[in-house]
């Protein structure tokens, strides 16, 4: 694709300091945060730039990842641009503000570097914690890599502010596999992403006209409680559009094309797999490697979780013969993890459907090499070979009995 | 300080119309603390009465920029508002002179918002907290705070057979804000509505963060009649109750030096709240009242450099 950035550099880097770099080059009004293991390499590095008169942000320490989603609100709605970033426990603590955030409309970007949710307690990846809060009406978005990372956190800036949507993003990668591994990948010159994500003017804010007073997170009965709630369901329905419009634009620019989703060898694929994040990486390895043998296995990799897809899911997968879906969180006391249980629910409309089965894989950061994958296409082999039925039952890939 | 014929001039930021209940201590008190502001003022509140009351969609009663986000985090909440002023005046996208204001009730600064207070407290942001003290979660009918005088019935600590009322004293919030070294700290009643106004003066002027709590009674909760709200707050003031002083950079300040206090039945048996302790038999818990008033306001004098 041609791209029209002057130049791009390549760099060795973590996840985590490519998302720091991308906020250096944003270089955002506000930023309130938290460290939190393993988002704080984040804000450390953020720091750095904040102390060395790099960027000239507003940095407020909290005492909280509450007060930090709560000064973030107050910023937000004083008509600043604003960034935050935080993990787990972090993301926990700030449930109340969440769904606050996205009711006032604020376009906050929040940095979820995923990590699996106390008890016990644990510091490594899974995406218990933004999969718990993927309900509160904010945009989500999945990296596979620290480029998807550096690449998605420019983005969410555009994609969150834009005057159709107004809803706070959270972008997400994995916790120590992408955030802490050093990886090559190409960054955008600063004036680029100065020009990419532009000048941020909100329509309403405390600050910018006090003389026509704004109130914000009035009282709302039940006489006016509901149809707020439907606006944010218009508002993130129709951030898909926007959502793709801003992807290709960074697409024009950077020369990497994203969409909300990632077909890998899917148009002549009898099975594939749908997965999120760091594990894309390795199914697409085991994938080449069952191709060369014959398989006609492919994979759809998510990117947009929120707005969730699944009229383009379904036509995706449709004409599929067995489709595996591989969570790495698990909503107990139902039939499997969040992607798959809404994966399945977007194709039952459809006249053509694939068998499908759920799995739930690396908890708490338990490694999931190609063997795991090597089982899940194994499976989905047997499901169309007839020699299995479809379960019902969720599989829990290496789990120990 | 200007003179009340000058503050009657001054616009009301607070317009009538709003739901607060006849005789309620908190909109007079935000009141008189704005009468205190000079410059354009930002606004927010804690959940609670004032929020509630203030802001029932589709209206508001706010004639200034107002944020209302949650319970336990208005201090929070304001401190990112102030971080964006600060911002945006240096990035030249704003030049008016703002001041900022965080209200919130006993309930939402002295318990369930205190980490959210102090945090904001110690970073130093330019914003005044205020306190409006009534004593309990009026908003949710009368439940006991750490702000609740000893003995008082609430919802939660009932008087009953067995237990008169709430069985601890209050926790004494102005002086652990006075711990925070900040600027301005100061405690105010609405009954004395030129100390109040002079210290929203002072706390709006400095540089820094400043804290203001102020004594505002609820007729609902206290079982008061509406009319006494400004005459019982007086009482608070004069029984010890509610002593009023300041701390300004470190200086404390004895701002109402009665040559003797009145007992503190005084201010607790106009109250329905406390009944109970004026049964007999009850009598000893009248004593730990005074006693407790005593030890407070000894205290409070050698503090302030009165003997």
């Amino acid at each position: 694709m041609a791209k029209t950035a002057t130049k791009q550099k390549i760099v060795a880097m973590t996840g985590n300091a490519g998302c720091a770099l991308a906020m250096k080059q944003i270089n955002p009004d506000v930023v309130a945060a938290y460290p939190i293991t393993p988002q704080t390499t984040i804000v450390e590095e953020f720091a750095n730039y904040v102390a060395n008169g790099v960027v000239d942000t507003e940095y407020i320490n909290v005492e909280s990842e509450h007060s930090a989603m709560s000064a973030c609100i107050g910023a937000s709605a004083a008509g600043a641009r604003v960034m935050t970033s935080t993990s787990s426990q972090g993301l926990a603590l700030m449930w109340e503000e969440l769904s606050i955030a996205s009711s006032l409309r604020l376009p906050i970007v929040m940095q979820t570097v995923n990590r699996a949710l106390s008890g016990p307690i644990n510091i490594h990846c899974d995406h218990s914690d933004s999969m718990g809060a993927r309900d509160m009406g904010w945009i989500h978005l999945f990296a596979e890599t620290a480029q998807e990372a550096y690449d998605n956190t420019i983005m969410a800036i555009k994609i969150a502010e834009h005057k159709d949507v107004r809803l706070p993003v959270m972008s997400m990668h994995d916790g120590f596999i992408t955030s802490h591994a050093i990886d090559r990948f190409e960054v955008l010159d600063d004036a680029d992403v100065k020009k990419f994500v532009g000048d941020y003017m909100p329509k309403h804010s405390l600050l910018y006209n006090p003389n026509e007073p704004v109130t914000f997170g009035p009282f709302a009965m039940p006489a006016f409680y509901y149809e707020q709630r439907k606006q944010l369901r218009v508002a993130i329905d129709g951030s898909k559009d926007i959502v793709m419009k801003v992807t290709d634009d960074f697409a024009k620019l950077s020369g990497r094309q994203y969409g909300l989703f990632e077909e890998y060898r899917l148009d002549d694929a009898d099975v594939a797999i749908v997965v999120l994040g760091s594990t894309a990486g390795t199914t697409r390895y085991v994938i080449d490697a069952m191709r060369a043998q014959g398989v006609k296995v492919g994979m759809l990799k998510l990117r947009v979780f929120r707005p969730f897809p699944a009229e383009e899911i379904a036509q995706a997968l449709s004409k599929l013969k067995a489709v595996g879906v591989m969570d790495r969180s698990d909503t107990v006391g139902t039939l499997g993890g969040p992607v798959y249980v809404e994966t399945k629910a977007a194709l039952y409309n459809s006249k053509q459907r694939p068998a499908m089965q759920g799995y739930v894989y690396g908890l708490g950061g338990r490694d999931t090499g190609p063997d795991q994958i090597e089982t899940v296409i194994g499976d989905l082999v047997k499901v169309v070979k007839g020699e299995e039925s479809p379960r019902e039952a969720v599989t829990l890939l290496g789990v120990k009995e | 300080m200007a003179t009340i014929k000058e503050l009657s001039r001054k616009p009301e930021l607070l317009t009538g119309g709003h739901r607060l209940c006849a005789g309620c201590g908190a909109s007079i008190a935000v009141r008189q603390v704005l009468l205190g502001a000079n410059d354009q003022v930002i606004a927010g509140s804690a959940t609670g009465c004032l929020e509630v009351s203030t802001t029932p969609y589709p209206f508001s009663a706010w004639k200034i920029p107002f944020i209302h986000n949650a319970f336990e985090n208005s201090a929070a909440t304001m401190s990112g508002v102030e971080a964006a002023y600060q911002s945006l005046v240096r990035r030249g996208k704003i030049e008016k002179k703002m001041k900022f204001v965080a209200f919130g009730g006993d309930g939402g600064t002295y318990d369930i918002g205190l980490q959210s207070l102090s945090g904001a407290m110690e970073r130093g942001h330019d914003m005044v907290y205020v306190c409006y003290d009534n004593g309990a979660y009026m908003n949710t009918g009368i439940q006991r705070s750490g702000s609740t005088p000893f003995g008082a019935a609430t919802t939660t600590s009932p008087a009953g057979k067995v237990r008169p009322g709430k069985p601890q004293q209050r926790k004494d919030l102005t002086q652990i804000m006075a711990a925070h070294d900040i600027p301005y700290v100061a405690q105010a009643s609405i009954s004395h509505w030129k100390d109040l106004v002079k210290k929203a003066e002072k706390a709006f002027s400095v540089d820094g963060p400043a804290f203001i709590n102020v004594m505002a009674p609820c007729p609902r909760g206290w079982r008061t009649p509406n009319e006494m709200t400004i005459e019982i707050s007086k009482i608070a003031v004069q029984t010890g109750f509610w002593p009023l002083y300041e701390v300004e950079d470190g200086e404390w300040k004895l701002n109402f030096k009665p040559k003797e206090l009145k007992p503190i039945t005084d201010f607790l048996k106009p109250q329905g709240r406390f009944r109970h302790l004026f049964k007999p038999g009850n009598e000893h818990l009248l004593e730990t009242a005074q006693a407790e008033i005593d030890k407070n306001w000894s205290r409070l004098k050698k503090r302030c450099g009165v003997e």
